[in-house]
């Protein structure tokens, strides 16, 4: 049953991103285009029509979340290879490009908070 | 002493996992004793991650940060695109589109406004420090959306090392405003019931920041904000490498 979590895991990941591919080699450029994004709507409808069929395993479960635990790990791994020694001169354009979105972002909160009272 | 760093390069998945696991835990230490987890432990983590990086590339003068040091070359593999794709994909388990029905139209607008208003506010910023080409300017918009958008577009759009810690280094600067700002702005945006916290988790994304932000103001809206949140992610990685991409590029 855990092994098939991550089968459903490894199955939605390969066609995600196999769509993503596949759209930007039809689209013309050689890139990956939303591949993650796909896998990831995959994994909710596998899992939401799963469910619905009562087929969907507390183990199997499991699977899939040892891996969704193990994504804070993997992103920090990410970062110690990143190559950040020539992007340290940049360091203030990240820390500002960190904060603009949330001041804008929380600029919308009260407009669509009260727009949902409508 | 050659031996065992030969042995260490060779079971170097493993290595990575021990000394991730190491950082993982001293900055969950550091978190909860010296912050009073008023910094989340993850940030706290990937911000540790860099400046390892920052001395793996000051020591070898490489590309590839603490993986050039040997005996650390296995962090090229748990670090490296397919387990990190894997375990961001993983993280869209639970999500309901049931739920986020719940909030009607304003849910999804508020993710989609979320990511937009991120990203060009991201490329405004990378532009107005004299970043000009498309792929660069992408990848850092989509770091204003959040540390692993940022990446996994960089990737997808062929952005440079540096451009993808830039653009990591924004996610996580979003990601610790985020949660210490959220207890004591929440009072003035009205987040105090499940559908606000849904709209701000639209609008903010950042897992990690919005779970702990609403953690820290009321542990029973975190389940409504990491939903829309994980959403927001998902439509990150699908919207920034494709629609965004195109449009700047043929802006540019």
């Amino acid at each position: 049953m855990l092994l098939r979590g991550v089968a459903l895991l490894a199955g939605c990941y390969i066609i995600g991103q196999i769509i993503g591919e596949s759209l930007g080699h039809y689209l013309g450029i050689n890139n990956n285009v939303g591949g993650v994004g796909f896998a990831m709507l995959l994994l909710i409808i596998a899992q939401n029509e799963l469910e619905k069929r009562n087929l969907f395993h507390v183990e199997m479960g499991e699977g899939v979340m040892f891996w969704s635990k193990m994504y804070i790990p993997v992103i920090v791994a990410m970062s110690s290879i990143q190559n950040v020694r020539v992007a340290f001169n940049n360091g203030f354009l990240a820390l500002l490009a960190g904060i603009l979105p949330v001041a804008i972002c929380l600029l919308f909160m009260p407009i669509l908070s009260k727009s949902k009272n409508n | 002493m050659e031996y065992i760093i030969e042995l260490l390069d060779k079971n170097g998945l493993i290595v990575a996992f021990l000394v991730t696991g190491i950082m993982v835990y001293f900055s969950d230490w550091f978190s909860i004793k010296l912050t009073n987890k008023k910094l989340p432990g993850s940030a706290i983590a990937i911000f540790l991650g860099l400046v390892i990086a920052y001395i793996g590339g000051v020591l070898t003068q490489g590309k590839s940060g603490i993986a050039d040091v040997s005996g650390l070359s296995g962090f090229k593999v748990m670090g490296g695109p397919m387990f990190r794709d894997f375990a961001i994909v993983s993280t869209a388990m639970g999500a309901s589109f049931a739920v986020i029905k719940k909030t009607g139209s304003v849910g999804i607008l508020s993710l989609f406004l979320g990511v937009i208003f991120s990203f060009v506010a991201g490329v405004g910023i990378a532009f107005a420090f004299g970043i000009t080409d498309a792929a660069s300017l992408t990848t850092i918009g989509a770091g204003a959306c959040t540390f692993v958008v940022g990446p996994v577009t960089g990737t997808a759009v062929g952005a440079s090392s540096d451009i993808i810690a830039i653009s990591i280094a924004a996610g996580v600067v979003k990601s610790i405003l985020v949660t210490i700002g959220t207890p004591y702005l929440a009072p003035y945006i009205g987040l105090n019931n499940p559908k606000s916290a849904m709209i701000f988790g639209g609008l903010m994304g950042t897992t990690s920041g919005t779970a702990a932000g609403l953690a820290a103001t009321d542990p029973k809206l975190v389940p409504y904000g990491a939903m829309t949140a994980t959403f927001y992610t998902g439509l990150g990685c699908l919207m920034c490498p494709s629609v965004l991409y195109f449009a700047l590029k043929a802006m540019m």
